[in-house]
């Protein structure tokens, strides 16, 4: 039997080493799936975290598979920080992608330097726009926001489906179901420094996102906004008798976590596609989640997480292709961190007894006699 | 043609029914489980392996009901054992059982059961060969009716069914008067992993005789939701998931019939419902939380 007692506060360094311990936990559990499957554990694992990275350029690839992770999962840290749970970025990214896409294929003519920052915005309305229906459902109606938003992620992947095989689909593209390229000033540049030259694939998005998590850290931090998010997560009770409006912070957590995956949306096609296509986003909206537990719902500590989830995205592919090991084990991987870093959680707020079901029962025996 | 349409309707809500019932029997005990998804996956997978390897769709089908009460349990250890986040878990077990399923599935993908005749519908009733297959199939759906009767008649009329509600009403309550909560739940939440194993297994069995990578398309999520629209009363989970039926076989005949609408727009149509009937649902709060588990999603350690 496990007996919890609450604590009274958590310090830090026991938050640090427990998610460590989840980390450590998972890379164990791990080699014994590869064991299990009849790969060698530590070659595999070896695939998984050291080779994707083991040269420079590859860093760089790192931050950029790492980029809508981290634009997402800042977003989705106000969301799960209010109680509020968005699980639908998925989609919300691909409403992101759609509106960002018309902008640069239909509005391709306004003067260039305009074009990026309005389907920045665009990028920003198309999430926003998708996250309002779960928000105004919840608010008006009551209804399940983490069924209606996951439904939606659904629809909106047959939406963007059905608009690059049908009204926008490129007439040059030989039947693909692709739209044409967005114009050159459309597109998010590579980062060229002078004298350094350019470090792979590492576009300006990667900088925005890191930009944008440290603006979340301080929204959520150092701002009523953020204190409002908290309290109406933590303590609904107390934050309505200070005045605050859950129905309106519901409302804001999920725009700001619509708004963030429609600009991941945005900045993938326009940094790393050029066009629209059916599938734009692998999973990352759903992966996004991973990564603001990982996190522990700190957007500071959203970056290093997106890094590390980032890393198992790409040793799937690397033991995909060196040992043949299907890449759904990144999966698995995934729902594993998932879990020990829950249970890490409750080592965090509560001091965690293990009882043999005989001993708690002396153990009730003892403290009845003492009464 | 009619027939065959509504025997296709009725055998499309069969996993609906499994899974959503199982669900409300967690949720009425006060635990929210939305790994439901995962535990039909994991369901799925092993009752095609086990069928697929032994050659019976009884082994095959008692294998999916293991796989799901596995998984659930989980769950169980971490959201009961370690008062872990319901919401958190129940989604990493979705992401864990679509992961596992898909690497314990990825040698099965493009086999065909073995020594089972191919299932086609249409012509089902013509060939007496199959009989016994239309047996099973029969068995197991006429299963999820007996299933959703037991589980009224329990949650109704028996006192393990009354203190399963009280626990998840009060849960306080409940262990001050000296029920097991933890262990109620955890036995409510390997129930629930059974049933979603079951309809997980109907998929690659009956419905469409092949395994395929995350092949329930959002079914756990739409049984999450049928629970809703039962508002938690076991009957109407049997007049959701035949809605529900209705819809997606409406849809799939749409784009058969060649309808002038694209089809991802009938693709869309179950998801849409889904949000549609939760909305008429829920904006009428007397009848949605009426028989709303108090307790639900709330986490419970006796030293409260």
């Amino acid at each position: 039997m496990i007996n919890l007692v609450p604590r009274k506060e958590i310090p830090l360094r026991l938050t640090l080493m427990t998610t460590g311990i989840a980390v450590a936990l998972t890379l164990v559990a791990g080699a014994g799936i590869f064991a299990i499957l009849g790969y060698d554990p530590l070659a595999a694992l070896y695939q998984f975290f050291i080779a994707p990275v083991s040269r420079g350029y590859q860093i760089a690839d790192l931050f950029v598979k790492a980029c809508p992770l981290i634009i997402i999962a800042s977003g989705l840290v106000f969301s799960y920080r209010a109680n509020v749970w968005n699980i639908g970025a998925e989609g919300q990214m691909i409403f992101g992608a759609l509106f960002s896409g018309y902008v640069a294929l239909y509005w391709g003519g306004m003067p260039a330097p305009l074009l990026l920052p309005v389907m920045i915005l665009a990028g920003m309305l198309g999430g926003l726009v998708w996250a309002m229906i779960p928000a105004i459902l919840k608010t008006r109606f009551n209804t399940n926001e983490i069924l209606v938003s996951l439904m939606l992620t659904y629809v909106a992947a047959l939406f963007i489906d059905w608009t690059v095989r049908g009204p926008w689909r490129d007439p040059m593209s030989f039947g693909f179901p692709l739209t044409p390229m967005y114009p050159d000033a459309g597109l998010i540049s590579k980062v060229d420094l002078p004298g350094v030259g350019r470090l792979a694939q590492l576009h300006w998005g990667v900088v925005g996102a890191l930009l944008l998590a440290v603006v979340a850290w301080f929204v959520l931090r150092h701002t009523m906004v953020g204190f409002q998010v908290k309290v109406m997560g933590d303590a609904p009770r107390a934050g309505r008798f200070a005045g605050f409006r859950p129905a309106l912070v519901t409302i804001l957590v999920l725009s700001i976590s619509g708004g963030a995956a429609g600009l991941a949306g945005m900045v993938e096609v326009s940094a790393n596609i050029g066009q629209l296509q059916p599938n734009i986003s692998f999973g990352y909206g759903f992966t996004a989640i991973i990564v603001a537990f990982l996190a522990r719902l700190n957007p500071m500590a959203v970056i290093i997480a997106g890094l590390v989830v980032a890393l198992a995205e790409m040793g799937g592919d690397a033991a995909q292709i060196a040992m043949g090991i299907p890449k759904v084990v990144t999966g698995v991987f995934k729902g594993i961190l998932l879990f020990m870093l829950l249970a890490g959680e409750t080592f965090n707020r509560y001091h965690v007894e293990f009882r043999l079901p005989g001993a708690a029962a002396r153990a009730a025996a003892k403290e009845g006699s003492g009464a | 043609m009619l027939e065959d349409l509504i025997l296709t309707v009725l055998m499309t809500s069969v996993p609906l029914v499994y899974a959503a019932t199982g669900e409300l029997i967690v949720e009425r005990s006060g635990v929210l489980n939305l790994g439901v998804e995962g535990m039909m996956l994991m369901g799925a997978v092993a009752a095609f392996g086990v069928a697929m390897v032994s050659g019976s769709l009884v082994l095959g089908v008692f294998a999916g009901a293991v796989a799901g009460m596995l998984t659930a349990g989980l769950f169980g250890i971490l959201v009961l054992g370690f008062a872990t986040n319901q919401v958190a878990t129940g989604l990493a077990l979705t992401i864990f059982g679509t992961g596992l399923s898909g690497l314990v599935g990825a040698p099965l993908i493009g086999k065909a059961i073995g020594g089972l005749p191919q299932i086609s519908l249409p012509v089902l009733s013509d060939l007496p060969v199959v009989g016994k297959l239309v047996f099973s199939h029969d068995l197991m759906a006429y299963g999820a009716v007996v299933m959703v009767a037991l589980v009224a008649w329990f949650l109704k009329r028996t006192r393990g069914g009354l203190v399963l509600r009280a626990i998840g009403d009060n849960h306080d309550s409940a262990h001050a008067l000296g029920y097991p909560v933890l262990g109620v739940r955890f036995m409510a939440v390997l129930f629930g992993g059974m049933m979603a194993g079951l309809g997980g297994a109907y998929l690659p069995l009956m419905l469409t005789p092949h395994w395929a990578e995350g092949m329930t398309a959002g079914r756990g999520w739409i049984s999450l939701a049928l629970v809703v629209f039962a508002s938690w009363m076991p009957w109407r989970v049997l007049v959701g998931a035949l809605i529900f039926g209705g819809i997606t076989i409406m849809q799939l005949a749409g784009q058969a019939e060649g309808w002038t609408v694209p089809s991802q727009f009938l693709s869309m149509l179950p998801y849409l419902a889904t949000i549609i009937v939760l909305v008429l649902i829920s904006r009428n709060r007397d009848f949605a939380l009426a028989n709303s588990p108090a307790c639900l999603g709330r986490a419970f350690h006796a030293g409260k």
